[in-house]
């Protein structure tokens, strides 16, 4: 019973997880193009800007709304499965989180209803400013989180006491500790990546419907210079997070690399094969001789150690890792591939005139999430089977819950995730099929409601 | 003796009030909301409170994150013993959350998305309830752990907490509503405090009567020197804030009635707090022994400190925004 109970609460935890984590992804990237839309917006007092904040913003407070909601089920779950985990390590991820509360949500939700609701009662200034802190939030949200999390993997900082409880010692070690700058850095990248590549695929979804659409031309061309420009940057973060990953966690990387044995004059990047954890060899291997030595090392031969040099009860699974991690690098590429044709085009004046490129860019349109999702799942499975990494395992962090409680408490999120964010998803995908140039009219006069079908000059839909 | 935990602990106290009055009213609404009149009426109702909900939820998640952070040991206990009326809670709360944006985006199925509305403040509302009649009821503890079942929190005392909740938010929702609009909206809203007003006023007495002969434990605290004192004004200063609320619904003062729940609520949130410390988890373990290490709880205060302050402010800021009547007109033509 036991056992199921575990293997249940990690199921539990890793789908709410994996549904909460869509949405900040999206909302993360969203705030802060809602902030440079508004700023654009009052620096040229251009309508089209004006028309795109307005868009992007009713697409934003759905998806805003879903990733509150599914916040909250995380922030409870800690205690109703994990309740172990939390009376141990909570001297040191409770302050973290505590300051993500009294940092960044209480400033998201605070300033949140005066930007979807407050313009027309508040100065352009102050609306702006408004945004701004809802951008600055979710961006605050993200380090805080980012830290408690780095914290599990490269846990610093701290002294355990006759109880059993992670006490904090040093909490400069303990926030920046020492994988919590990549994961920072990587994440928020892989917000903006996924925004721009949803935006992008907007774009061209109206400029395959008609090439000269202003709006459409404006947020397609602002997504290809994020995609441009970002996408090789993630590239770079990515590889140094993962040399910082072999330092601190070598076992995930062997895993990830699919490295079941030990290569002591350099290892192979492996692109394909198939991984069996029962006879702890990867089957089928295609590899590039010694350019795993490379990436990692630096060196064509530098010895890698494998697997084999691990406990067998410390090995994270294979099949997972190796898989999601190349999903995540492969979308990552295609990604860079899209930002330098966009260049080219751009360069041969033709980016508003390629179909076949338009029809790239609207199928790379939800990469982003699956790309986000593939980073997170390497992370976390690659991190069993500790849940505080080398000290607190994952068997041990179970409360006492019994499996039909877990069960069908598991059961119950299922279907509600899907019902209702099933539905947020098909009135997001509604709305991003109008085109920004048909939500009518750009009133500005004071309203006394706080109604969007009056502030978005909707009519009846 | 105020050390760091009592400290945290009064903050934690504090938050969770602030929840109380502040979702309570939103939550409160989704409760009447089949009982307005017309289809106007909810739309009006629900924009009443759509600024300014997401701010009101960020208070649970303090007082669940902060009991995670200040006492992890509680909450290692309490979120086990209490784990399916908190599983029902949150799914209700994402019910609910997601029906503000979702109800205007989809015309045709809007009274499905009231009814999620509806049902989701509702069934939130009861399960509070039932966390608050457990946690005055008591929770099995064997060392570091829960040790009771998982149905332990169901009984008669706990479903009566869970509809005497409801019918105070269903209270602070309807005078809520009477502060904010006018007309024919204002007048369901009077003639619906009333009848929330009765029930809650019924509730009470019966929760606190049945309180002290749950245990012996309990009644002794109760009933012991020093707290006798604390417990003899609070029923009297209920009556008063009773007759205050009924005043104020009669005589159609608009402004009266929200204010003066809000005391009642206070009242009994003192009560209840007179009745339990100096305990954390009731009778079993108290808020010395779950607290957090110094160095987190020190930590952590000084973000509190500074940070508290400001919140209160924007979010006074954010109701001043949007303050005053709603203009009905507004919303619909
Ligand atoms: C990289 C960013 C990131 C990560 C890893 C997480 N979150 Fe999150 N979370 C956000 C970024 C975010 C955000 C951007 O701040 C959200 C998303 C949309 C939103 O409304 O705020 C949010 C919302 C959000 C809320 C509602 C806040 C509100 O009312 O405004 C809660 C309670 C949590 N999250 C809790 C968690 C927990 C317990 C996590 C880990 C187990 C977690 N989040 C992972
Ligand atoms: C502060 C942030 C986070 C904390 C504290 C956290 C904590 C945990 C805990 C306690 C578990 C259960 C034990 C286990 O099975 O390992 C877990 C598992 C998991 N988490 Fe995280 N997590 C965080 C962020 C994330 C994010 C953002 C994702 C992204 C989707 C994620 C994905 C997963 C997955 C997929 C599992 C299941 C892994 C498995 O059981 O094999 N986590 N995490
Ligand atoms: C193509 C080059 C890329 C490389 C080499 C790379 C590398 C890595 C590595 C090594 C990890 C695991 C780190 C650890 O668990 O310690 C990781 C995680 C992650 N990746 Fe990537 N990545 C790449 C592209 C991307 C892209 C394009 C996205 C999303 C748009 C992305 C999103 C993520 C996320 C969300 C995580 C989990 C959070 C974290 O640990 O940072 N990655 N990546």
């Amino acid at each position: 019973m036991e056992d199921l109970a575990v293997t249940l609460a990690r199921a539990q935890f890793a789908f709410t997880m994996s549904f909460h984590i869509i949405f900040p992804a999206f909302s993360i990237g969203v705030a802060s193009y809602l902030l440079v839309l508004e700023g654009l917006w009052l620096k040229t007092g251009k309508d089209e800007y004006l028309s795109l904040f307005k868009y992007w913003r009713k697409i934003f407070a759905v998806a805003f709304g879903m990733g509150v909601v599914s916040g909250i089920v995380m922030s409870y779950q800690f205690g109703t499965n994990w309740s172990v985990f939390s009376d141990k390590t909570g001297p040191v991820i409770g302050p973290l989180m505590a300051y993500e509360v009294l940092t960044a949500f209480f400033l998201e939700a605070g300033f949140l209803g005066v930007m979807l609701f407050g313009m027309g009662r508040v100065s352009k200034r102050l609306h702006f400013l408004a945004t701004f802190m809802v951008a600055l939030g979710t961006l605050i949200s993200a380090t805080w989180i980012l830290a408690a999390n780095s914290w599990m993997h490269t846990p610093a900082g701290y002294s355990i006491n006759e109880v059993g409880q992670f006490i904090p010692e040093n909490w400069m070690e303990i926030i920046f500790n020492p994988s919590f700058p990549y994961r920072l850095v990587h994440m928020v990248l892989a917000a903006f990546l996924t925004t721009a590549f949803v935006v992008g695929a907007v774009g061209a979804w109206h400029l395959l419907k008609d090439k000269n659409t202003a709006t459409a031309r404006k947020m397609f061309s602002m997504a290809m210079w994020m995609a441009a420009i970002i996408a090789p940057i993630q590239i770079l973060a990515g590889d140094l997070h993962g040399i910082n990953t072999l330092e601190y966690q070598p076992a995930k990387v062997m895993a990830m690399e699919g490295h079941y044995e030990s290569h002591p004059h350099g290892a192979p990047l492996y692109l394909f094969g198939i991984p069996d954890d029962k006879a702890q060899e990867l089957k089928f291997a295609i590899g590039i001789p010694n350019a795993s030595s490379l990436i990692l090392k630096h060196h064509l031969h530098a010895p890698l150690d494998g697997l084999d040099t691990i406990k067998a009860e410390d090995r994270p699974p294979v099949v997972i890792l190796f898989w999601s991690f190349r999903i995540m690098v492969g979308i990552g590429m295609m990604m860079l591939c899209v930002g330098i044709i966009s260049v080219f085009l751009r360069w041969r004046k033709k980016l508003y005139d390629s179909p076949l490129f338009h029809k790239f860019a609207l199928i790379m349109g939800p990469s982003g999430f699956v790309a986000v999702l593939a980073g997170w799942i390497t992370t976390e499975v690659g991190r069993q089977p500790y849940t505080v990494y080398g000290i607190l395992r994952t068997s041990q962090s179970i409360g006492p819950v019994e499996a039909p409680a877990v069960g069908a408490s598991l059961i119950a999120f299922v279907i509600v995730y899907f019902a209702l964010f099933g539905a947020g998803t098909y009135y997001i995908l509604k709305m991003m099929g109008q085109s920004p140039e048909d939500l009518g009219p750009l009133t500005e006069s004071p309203v006394r409601i706080a109604s969007p079908h009056l502030l978005e000059g909707e009519n009846n839909d | 003796m105020i050390d760091l935990s009592t400290i945290w602990a009064g903050l934690l106290a504090l938050s969770i009030f602030i929840y109380v009055i502040l979702d309570g009213f939103d939550l409160g609404i989704g409760v009447i909301f089949p009982f307005l009149d017309n289809d106007d009426d909810r739309a009006i109702a629900m924009n009443s409170v759509a600024p300014v909900w997401d701010g009101n939820e960020t208070w649970l998640i303090l007082g669940g994150g902060g009991l995670f952070a200040a006492f992890p040991l509680a909450y290692a206990i309490i979120m086990p013993a209490l784990y399916a009326p908190f599983i029902a809670m949150i799914l209700a709360l994402v019910f609910r959350g997601v029906a503000f944006e979702y109800r205007w985006r989809d015309k045709r199925h809007e009274k499905t998305w009231d009814r999620a509305f509806h049902f989701g403040s509702f069934v939130a509302t009861f399960m509070q309830g039932i966390v608050l009649g457990a946690f005055i009821q008591g929770i099995e503890v064997e060392g570091r752990a829960y040790a009771g079942g998982w149905w332990d929190w169901a009984s008669p005392f706990t479903f009566t907490c869970g509809l005497a909740l409801t019918a105070g938010y269903a209270l602070l929702g309807s005078t809520w509503l009477i502060m904010k609009t006018e007309n024919g909206l204002r007048d369901r809203a009077y003639a619906i405090a009333k009848n929330t007003g009765r029930a809650t006023l019924l509730f009470i007495g019966i929760v606190s009567i049945w309180t002290p002969f749950l245990s012996p434990k309990i009644a002794a605290q109760w009933l012991s020197f020093p707290h006798i004192f604390f417990v003899l004004p609070v029923p009297i200063l209920t009556l008063v804030l009773a007759a205050i609320t009924a005043w104020g619904l009669t005589k159609r003062k608009d402004n009266v009635p929200f204010l003066a729940t809000i005391g009642l609520f206070g009242l009994c949130f003192a009560g209840l707090g007179i009745g339990v410390t100096p305990y954390i988890v009731p009778h079993v373990i108290t808020i010395q022994q779950a607290a957090a290490p110094d160095v987190s709880l020190s930590f952590m205060l000084v973000g509190a400190l500074i940070f508290l302050p400001l919140i209160l402010g924007y979010t006074a800021y954010s109701y001043w925004v949007f303050r005053g009547k709603i203009d009905p007109k507004a919303g619909y033509h």
